[in-house]
């Protein structure tokens, strides 16, 4: 049977990409942001996953105002890396696990979540940055993704409950699948900021902590945000913390809390890594 | 749950909904289409000409031409798009950020460096008629 053993929480801002790619992750403005992932990568070495899953978003990359999946599975092999605007990342293609991920695509739509199946699709920094934050910078990833995309740039997005059952749906189709495998879930996106207009560059720490402390003892309380809070919050592109909620339904209740991180800022945005473990 | 419209009463943000999307579908998808390396060199070379594919209102079409960056947000951009324009001009997400908040590109960043823009003071449009933004 295949297994959920952990959660991960993070931000996958753009510019971390650009500092990963750069090689400036050394520098002043960067050191003490990437510090809080040391721990996290001896982490995910250890725990040396067959599979992980990554929920994230979209941003105006594969998916356009042409066709806006609430909620899309990666069904294939191989993603090929984006060019979002400014030339594509110089990562790893990622490697897909076509096998599990229809297996979830059907257990998920029986199990009335009904998602959209992508075959064919570039990823952007959304994925690609939550990896390099986890596994550096290798040839290769080591083990293979199945995305998860959620719409939260066309409001409105679907609310953190549906995101939290939506969690446990992913967990039941896990551990439904017949082969032995390892699995972790990354729930990215946020922490709070604005991107856009006269407010760009909010920040709401205390909305960030809180949600932090929610990830790790009250995943309720969080699936209970309205999108209007986390808008005026969080920031209009701080909603994207929904995503978390994915990930935070796809684990036990109660959790062992691994290891937490918080830095403002990264370009416009607080930064924000959580790792939560299902106690044995 | 709520269903109504409260995100309009939050100050200098656009909430991209369904008025806004349905107002800007072309000026978002002339921006999406930058994503090209190919498309980026035809806008450089004959930005005017690039735009008459995009059936676009006049005024977005100015808006772009003039890279007035609020103004596209409020005739309907989304900033995910509007931000490829931004990266077609050489322009990253902070200093884009700091252009619509009318900042010093050096003065956005040391506020953010500094902890970013306070929440407090800056929830209700209430709080920004008079004084400004906090």
């Amino acid at each position: 049977m295949a297994k959920i053993v952990a959660g991960v929480g993070m931000s996958h801002v753009p510019a971390i990409g650009v500092a990963v790619d750069g090689g400036n992750t050394g520098d002043d403005y960067w050191k003490p942001l990437f510090a809080g992932f040391e721990k996290s990568k001896q982490w995910i070495k250890d725990q040396n996953p067959d599979v992980v899953i990554v929920v994230y978003n979209d941003h105006a990359t594969a998916f356009s105002l042409e066709l806006i999946p609430t909620f899309a599975l990666g069904c294939a092999a191989k993603y090929d890396i984006a060019d979002e605007g400014w030339g594509a990342r110089p990562v790893p293609p990622v490697i897909g696990h076509p096998e599990l991920a229809w297996h979830m695509a059907q257990s998920l739509v029986l199990d009335e979540f009904d998602m959209t199946i992508v075959n064919d699709m570039e990823v952007d920094h959304g994925l690609t940055v939550p990896l390099s934050l986890m596994f550096d910078q290798p040839d290769v990833w080591p083990c293979p993704v199945v995305p998860i995309c959620v719409n939260v740039v066309q409001f409105p997005p679907p609310t953190g409950n549906r995101c939290y059952n939506l969690g446990k749906a992913i967990r039941r189709a896990v551990e439904s699948f017949d082969k032995d495998l390892k699995v972790v879930i990354f729930g990215t996106g946020g922490m709070s900021h604005q991107l856009q207009a006269e407010r760009a560059g909010l920040i709401n720490s205390k909305f960030d902590k809180e949600f932090l402390d929610f990830m790790a003892n009250d995943p309720k309380s969080a699936a209970a945000i309205s999108h209007v809070e986390y808008l005026r919050e969080a920031g209009s592109e701080g909603i994207e913390l929904v995503m978390w909620n994915v990930m935070r339904g796809a684990i036990d209740e109660d959790v062992n809390e691994i290891h937490r991180h918080y830095h403002v800022p990264a370009s416009n945005t607080a930064v924000g890594h959580i790792i939560l473990e299902n106690k044995k | 749950m709520s269903d109504s419209n409260d995100y309009k009463n939050i100050p200098g943000t656009y909430i991209f909904d369904a008025e806004q999307s349905r107002n800007g579908y072309h000026l978002n998808m002339f921006c999406m289409s930058l994503r090209h390396e190919k498309n980026r060199t035809a806008f450089k070379a004959d930005e005017g000409k690039y735009l008459d594919e995009y059936p676009m209102t006049s005024a977005q079409r100015q808006a772009v031409l003039d890279r007035q960056w609020n103004e596209m947000l409020a005739l309907g951009g989304n900033v995910y798009y509007t931000s490829k324009l931004g990266a077609c001009d050489g322009i990253n997400f902070q200093q884009l950020a700091a252009v619509m908040t009318g900042m010093d590109v050096a003065d956005y960043r040391a506020m953010m460096v500094a902890g970013g823009r306070p929440i407090d003071g800056n929830r209700y449009k209430s709080e920004w008629e008079d004084g400004g933004k906090a």
